[in-house]
C-alpha cells in the first residue's frame, strides 16, 4: 500500500502543484489519478519515487517513509512507464527491457534472455528483440516500455500517460492487454491519464484531482460518475455521464430474443419484408455476425454477398453492461442490438424498447454499489417469455 | 616543384608529418576529455553554463602565439618543448568543445533522460552509459571542427622552433623556396582530412542506432 499524508509539492516558482494531499492507494489494485492538465497528476506520481521531492508531507510505501530508502534503490524497484515510452534509443528493445535488471547486477546474458520473455508476455515477437526503438510503431514501442517497467518484476508500477500518444484503435487493445495482464501479476499500480473514459476503464479507484493540485474525489469509478463531489468532478466527468454510468449497470434481466438468421451467400429469405422484417441478420458459417442484410434492396432467391450488408453495429458480448447493450442496439439498423456468446455465435437480439425499459427500471441513484464491487455482479441474461433459446439451426440454413 | 629536393627530404618530411599529427591528435582528444566533465557541468548545473562558455570563448581569442611563448613561463617547462603546443591546443579545444558538449547534452530527449532517473541510474552512469552516448552525433561534429582547427594552429608552433609540418613554411620564407610551402600546405590539408574521416568514421561506428530506420 502506497500512503500520501498531507503531501504538497510548491515548485522554487511558486506554483503549487499538489496541495495537501492525503490518499491510500490499496496494493494489488488500479489506482488513476485524473484530471485535466495541470493539476499536478505527474507530480503526484513522481514523488512516490522521489523524482520530486515533496515540499511538505510523508509517503510511505508498505509502511515506510520513502525518505529512508536510497532514491535510485527505491526507483530500481517501482516500474516506470512514461509517455511516449521513454524508451534508450541507443539500445536494442532487449537491451532496454533488461535495463533494471542489469543496474541490480544481473547478467547481460541473463537479462536478455528474460527480455525476451518478457516480449512474449506483452504480445510482442520475440523477432523485435535486436531492433532499435526508432524501428517500432508507437504502440510498439508502448509495449516495449511495459516490459521494461515489469522486468525487475517491481510490486508497484507507476504509468504516466502510458497510452496517450497512441491512435484510439491502438490505445483500445492496449488497455485490454494492460487489464489482462494485471489480472495474471496484480500490481500496486499508480495509473496517470487526463482521459476520463480510459480511467473509468481501467480504474479501480480514481482520484480525481483538480486545478491547483487539490484531490476533488477520490472513490470508485462508478460513484466518481453517479455522485460527483462536486461542480468541479461533474463538469470534469462531462455531460455524457449519464450514459457512461451505465457501464456499470449490469444487463440482468434484459430479454434476449429470437431472431432468425441467414447465412452468408445463401438466398435471400422469401417472406413479407418491410417493417421489423425488413432487416435479417446475416451469419458465416460459425454463426458469427457479419451484417444486417436489407430485405428490401434484394430480390428474394438472390444470393447474399458482403456487398449486401449494413455492417459494424457494436455486438453485446457476456457480462455485458446497459450501456453496452444499448449501444448495440443503437449502432444497428434494425434498432436489435446483437447478443454473442463467449465464441462470437449470435444467441439472438436485444430491443432497444426493452434496453430503454431496462434502465427506467433501475434505480440510478443506487446502481453502483458504493462499497466498491461494482463490476462483479453479472448474470446471463434470461430469455424472454416465449422465445426458445436463440435460433435453432434449421432457421440460419447451415448444415452444420 | 622541385621534385629532386623532395625526394632527398623525404624522411625528414614523414618525420614532421608524424610530428604534426601526435601533436594535434594529442590536443584534440586530451581537450575532449577535459571537456566532456565540464560540458556536463555547464549541462547540468545551469548558472554554470554562462561563464563556463564565456570563459571557453575568452580563451579562443588569446593569439596562439602568445599561449605557446607564455605557457612555459606558467608550467615551467622548456620553450622548446612540445608539451607546450599540445597543452596550448587542448585549451584551445577545450574552450571549443565545453559548449558544444553542453549543448549535445541538451539534444538529449528529457522524456529519456527522465526514464533513466526513473529506472534507477545514478547520475554520473546516467551521464556515461546514457546521455554521453547519444550526444555522440553531436559532439563529433564539434569534434571535427576542433580537429581541422587544431591541424592548422599545430603549424603556427614552428615560429619556436617546434619541428612540425609547419617547420616546412619557416624554411620555405626564408630561403624564398616554394618546394617545402607547397608540401607543406599538402600535407597539412591531407592530415586534416584524414582527421575528419576518422571522426566521421568512430561516429559512425559508435552510433548504429542513428541509422536505424523502420522496418516492415
Ligand atoms: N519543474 C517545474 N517547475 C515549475 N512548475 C512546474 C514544474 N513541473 C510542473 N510544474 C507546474 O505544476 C503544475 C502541475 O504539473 P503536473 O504535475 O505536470 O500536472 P499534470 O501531470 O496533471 O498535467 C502545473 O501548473 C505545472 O505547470
Ligand atoms: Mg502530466
Amino acid at each position: 500500500m502506497i500512503s500520501f499524508s498531507a503531501v504538497s509539492k510548491v515548485y522554487p516558482d511558486g506554483t503549487t502543484a499538489v496541495h495537501d494531499l492525503s490518499l491510500e492507494i490499496p496494493a494489488g489494485r488500479i489506482t488513476v489519478f485524473v484530471g485535466p492538465s495541470g493539476c499536478g497528476k505527474t507530480t503526484s506520481l513522481r514523488m512516490i519515487n522521489r523524482m520530486i521531492e515533496p515540499t511538505s508531507g510523508v509517503i510511505t510505501i508498505d509502511g515506510t517513509d520513502t525518505r529512508q530508502i536510497d532514491a535510485p534503490q527505491l526507483r530500481r524497484g517501482i516500474g516506470y512507464v512514461i509517455q511516449n515510452a521513454g524508451l534508450f534509443p541507443h539500445r536494442t528493445v532487449a537491451d532496454n527491457i533488461a535495463t533494471v535488471p542489469v543496474l541490480q547486477g544481473v547478467t547481460r546474458r541473463e537479462a536478455r534472455r528474460r527480455a525476451t520473455e518478457l516480449l512474449e508476455r506483452v504480445g510482442l515477437p520475440t523477432s523485435m528483440a535486436r531492433r532499435y526503438p526508432a524501428q517500432l510503431s508507437g504502440g510498439q514501442q508502448q509495449r516495449v516500455g511495459v516490459a521494461r517497467a515489469l522486468a525487475a518484476d517491481p510490486p508497484v508500477m507507476l504509468m504516466d500517460e502510458p497510452f496517450s500518444a497512441v491512435d484510439p484503435v491502438v490505445r483500445e487493445q492496449l488497455q485490454t492487454e494492460f487489464l489482462r495482464l494485471q489480472e495474471e501479476l496484480g500490481k500496486t499500480i499508480v495509473f496517470v491519464t487526463h482521459d476520463i473514459d480510459e480511467a473509468v476503464r481501467l480504474g479501480d479507484r480514481i482520484a480525481v484531482f483538480a486545478t491547483g493540485g487539490h484531490l476533488a474525489q477520490y472513490a470508485v469509478p462508478a460513484d466518481v460518475l453517479r455522485r460527483p463531489a462536486d461542480d468541479f468532478v461533474a463538469g470534469f466527468v462531462g455531460r455524457d455521464r449519464g450514459y457512461r454510468a451505465l457501464s456499470f449497470a449490469g444487463a440482468t434481466g434484459l430479454p434476449v430474443q429470437r431472431e432468425p438468421t441467414v447465412r452468408m451467400g445463401a438466398a435471400a429469405p422469401q417472406g413479407p419484408g418491410g417493417g421489423e422484417h425488413r432487416w435479417a441478420l446475416v451469419v458465416d458459417d460459425d454463426g458469427r455476425p457479419r451484417g444486417w442484410l436489407d430485405r428490401d434492396a434484394l430480390s428474394p432467391g438472390d444470393p447474399i454477398g458482403l456487398q449486401h450488408l449494413r455492417l459494424g453495429g457494436s455486438l453485446a458480448a457476456p457480462g455485458y453492461s446497459l450501456r453496452t447493450a444499448l449501444d448495440a442496439a443503437l449502432s444497428s439498423p434494425s434498432g436489435r442490438g446483437v447478443a454473442v456468446d463467449d465464441a462470437g455465435v449470435a444467441i439472438g437480439t436485444i430491443t432497444l424498447a426493452d434496453v430503454v425499459a431496462a434502465i427506467e427500471a433501475t434505480d440510478r441513484t443506487a446502481l453502483a454499489d458504493p462499497a466498491g464491487d461494482d463490476a462483479g455482479a453479472w448474470s446471463p441474461p434470461v430469455l424472454a417469455k416465449g422465445a426458445e433459446r436463440t435460433v435453432p439451426a434449421g432457421d440460419r440454413g447451415v448444415p452444420r | 616543384m622541385n621534385w629532386d629536393w623532395l625526394g632527398r627530404n623525404s624522411d625528414r618530411i614523414v618525420d614532421l608529418f608524424v610530428q604534426h599529427a601526435w601533436l594535434a591528435a594529442a590536443a584534440t582528444l586530451v581537450g575532449l576529455v577535459v571537456a566532456l566533465p565540464l560540458g556536463a557541468v555547464a549541462f547540468r548545473y545551469r548558472w554554470t553554463y554562462p561563464p563556463l562558455t564565456t570563459l571557453a570563448g575568452l580563451l579562443y581569442t588569446i593569439p596562439s602565439l602568445a599561449l605557446f611563448v607564455v605557457l612555459p613561463g606558467i608550467l615551467g617547462t622548456r620553450i622548446l618543448d612540445p608539451v607546450n603546443v599540445v597543452i596550448a591546443l587542448t585549451v584551445y579545444t577545450v574552450a571549443l568543445l565545453v559548449r558544444v558538449v553542453a549543448d549535445a547534452l541538451a539534444s538529449v530527449p528529457e522524456a529519456v533522460r527522465q526514464s533513466a532517473t526513473a529506472m534507477g541510474y545514478r547520475p554520473v552512469r546516467s551521464l556515461v552509459t546514457v546521455q554521453f552516448p547519444l550526444a555522440v552525433p553531436v559532439i563529433g561534429a564539434g569534434l571535427r571542427v576542433a580537429a581541422v582547427s587544431n591541424v592548422s594552429l599545430v603549424s603556427v608552433a614552428a615560429l619556436l622552433g617546434v619541428e612540425q609540418l609547419g617547420s616546412l613554411f619557416t624554411e620555405g620564407f626564408q630561403l624564398n623556396f616554394f618546394t617545402p610551402i607547397a608540401a607543406g600546405i599538402l600535407l597539412s590539408l591531407l592530415l586534416a582530412v584524414l582527421f575528419d574521416v576518422v571522426i566521421v568514421l568512430a561516429t559512425r561506428l559508435s552510433t548504429p542506432w542513428a541509422r536505424a530506420v523502420p522496418s516492415r
